[in-house]
């Protein structure tokens, strides 16, 4: 929940022009701009007040960050000696088969709970949007509920319903007529499905509401005129409330795909070396184990920068898709 | 867009609420129940009962059988896991909603050279992943001599971005200048400006960045685990991995320990799952 509304700041805080599309007051956009401060105080106790932060925030945050990028240089060994090695360690990663294997789980784990996820998401908060709807506040407040529970109670609890021989989803899966048991674990594509939907269960119903927010945020007489034109509901979501998501829909896409770059307890407890055909390694499975159980702290420094090229790549086409859009959006 | 015939409207289409929408709710909160009764289900009946096909589908007797063996298994020490991730959650919570607030004020109200470009600063490394710096963190801890110690979960996560940020927005967004204005050309200090009128107005908001806050400590596992190394120390999450079936199938213990594990935050949730339906909303509706 955390990274998902910290994201939310850091995007909000980095385009303030989006603001004005979707906002009515584009005046507050040019504020988030501008930074005024209140004339009249003594900005020098500013020094003080921001000190405790500044402190905390250049030690834990900022220092880590830098050392990672000196120890990715080196041949690291935390309890023997150092050796400067160049470029070897991200030299040796991109000729590791492992991290394109984990590359690979990480992406189809993404896809396989982003996008189901997204569609159902939407279609909820557009039946939760009426007005008219009995217990409102009882759905949106149950719809939550998934997302305060912690990943290891939910992966035990999940694992179980997938199990291979005793698991219900077998279980209903033979009613329905499959004849065989699917194997959750061993299966590649089986294996992201259970860890996608533990995800899909957890996120679906806070992307629920934020996709809700964006809807109740629709201006009514959008839909009065519609309605009165005779527009079908159909009709009605796809032409006035689809168009107004467009910036929401981005935003769960980046979140999701930030999110789906951290899965790491799930596959861990599921194969805590990433499984006999290493479909459970992730991304950040593949840094921990080569860290904390291999102690190769500068290769796996090297995977972090890998990482995070990701992350600055998937940025810089959000950034792109959404002037795109934008851009759209006043013409 | 296909051909659109008038039509008589009494009550607006868009309004209506078919049975069927109900039905599909109802289906989505049972979804979103059924894994913690479940929980409940495996934990309180015997390995038979939840193998046969079909399995048993409601709650046996054996609940408190389970709860005891969970408290009292080999080298698991529940109890104090519970202790450690509630001193934990709210050393974080109370921390980050006070030192945010003041810094946040700061970056919001006061004008001092460098603020701009410091709040741009901060927000662009917020892009970085947090994995980027997980190791050479390790290694300061280390350091300090807080590997295997609450310390070192708590005082790494007393301030965030992330948290600066929030508050920073909402006492822009809650207090507007003109008000602090006339309160110092009363007289007041920027301090006594910051307690009687600020804190009081961010209250709410300030609650419920600490119950995000709570929530993430008692939730997080993979920094735990990283610097947790004697079970006395554990925090719930990782206590909750020592108590993989050991032999086949029995999910039983495990089960029984998530339930335990998973109680308190759902008692939480009745008072504040409001609050937080709130808290994503609004987030939503800014962005």
């Amino acid at each position: 929940m955390m990274s998902q509304i910290a994201e939310r700041e850091r995007k909000k805080a980095l385009s303030p022009w989006k603001s004005k599309s979707t906002n009515s007051s584009s005046s507050k956009a040019k504020k988030a701009v501008q930074f005024p401060g209140v004339k009249s105080l003594n900005g020098k106790w500013g020094y003080l007040y921001v000190a405790p932060f500044v402190a905390m925030f250049a030690i834990f945050g900022l220092a880590p960050v830098v050392y990672s990028v000196y120890i990715s240089f080196f041949h690291w060994d935390p309890l023997g000696t150092s050796t400067f090695t160049g470029f070897r360690n991200f030299n040796n990663l991109l000729h590791d088969s492992d991290l394109w294997l984990a590359l690979r789980n990480t992406f189809s784990i993404w896809a396989l709970s982003t996008f189901p996820q997204m569609f159902m998401a939407i279609g909820l908060a557009n039946v939760l949007r009426n007005t008219r709807l009995r217990g409102k506040s009882f759905f949106r407040t149950i719809l939550l509920v998934p997302n305060i529970t912690s990943v290891i109670a939910i992966t035990i609890v999940f694992s179980q319903l997938f199990g291979r021989d005793f698991g219900i989803i077998n279980d209903i899966l033979g009613w329905a007529g499959f004849g065989h048991h699917i194997d959750f674990i061993e299966g590649v594509i089986p294996s992201h499905i259970q860890i996608a939907t533990m995800i899909t269960w957890r996120w679906i119903g806070y992307n629920t509401l934020i996709f809700l927010a964006s809807m109740l945020a629709i201006p009514n007489e959008l839909f009065e005129s519609s309605s009165v034109d005779g527009a079908t509901k159909w009709q009605q979501f796809r032409y006035v409330t689809l168009p107004q998501l467009k910036n929401t829909i981005t935003f769960v896409l980046i979140v999701g795909t930030i999110g789906g770059l951290q899965v790491f307890a799930e596959p861990q407890q599921l194969a805590a070396d990433g499984g006999s055909s290493k479909q459970f390694l992730t991304l950040t499975l593949f840094l921990y184990n080569q860290a904390f159980v291999n102690n190769k702290y500068g290769y796996a420094a090297a995977i972090g920068i890998f990482i995070t090229f990701i992350v600055l790549i998937i940025s810089a086409v959000n950034f792109v898709i959404t002037r795109k859009i934008s851009n759209d959006g006043t013409r | 867009m296909s051909t659109l015939t008038p039509k008589r409207v009494k009550q607006p289409r868009w309004r209506r609420v078919p049975k069927r929408n109900y039905a599909l709710l109802g289906i989505i909160v049972s979804l979103s129940v059924f894994p913690f009764y479940w929980m409940f289900v495996v934990a309180s009946n015997t390995n038979a009962e939840i193998s046969k096909s079909p399995p048993s589908l409601i709650p046996g007797g054996r609940f408190l059988i389970v709860a005891r063996k969970v408290l009292s298994a080999q080298g698991v020490y529940f109890n104090s896991a519970l202790l450690n991730t509630f001193i934990v959650g709210i050393s974080i919570a109370l921390a980050q909603v006070i030192f945010s607030a003041i810094a946040g004020f700061a970056f919001a109200k006061l004008d001092f050279k460098g603020r701009k470009g410091l709040i741009l600063f901060v927000i662009g490394t917020m892009m970085l992943p947090s994995q980027l710096g997980i190791i050479p963190l390790f290694m300061l801890v280390k350091n300090l001599h807080m590997v295997d110690t609450l310390y070192g979960l708590i005082v790494p996560a007393l301030i965030t971005a992330f948290g600066v940020f929030w508050m920073r927005q909402i006492i822009d967004a809650q207090i507007p200048n003109e008000l602090l204005e006339a309160a110092s050309i009363d007289g007041a200090s920027v301090p006594r400006i910051f307690f009687r009128i600020v804190l009081p107005i961010v209250r709410q908001s300030g609650f419920v960045l600490g119950l995000f806050a709570f929530l993430a400590a008692w939730n997080d596992y993979l920094w735990p685990t990283i610097v947790l190394q004697s079970p006395k120390h554990f925090t719930l999450q990782v206590a909750l991995t020592q108590l993989k079936p050991m032999y086949g199938l029995d999910y039983g213990l495990q089960m029984g320990g998530a339930f335990l594990a998973t109680a308190p935050l759902l008692i939480l949730f009745i008072f504040v799952g409001r609050k937080l339906v709130t808290g994503v909303m609004d987030g939503a509706v800014k962005g």
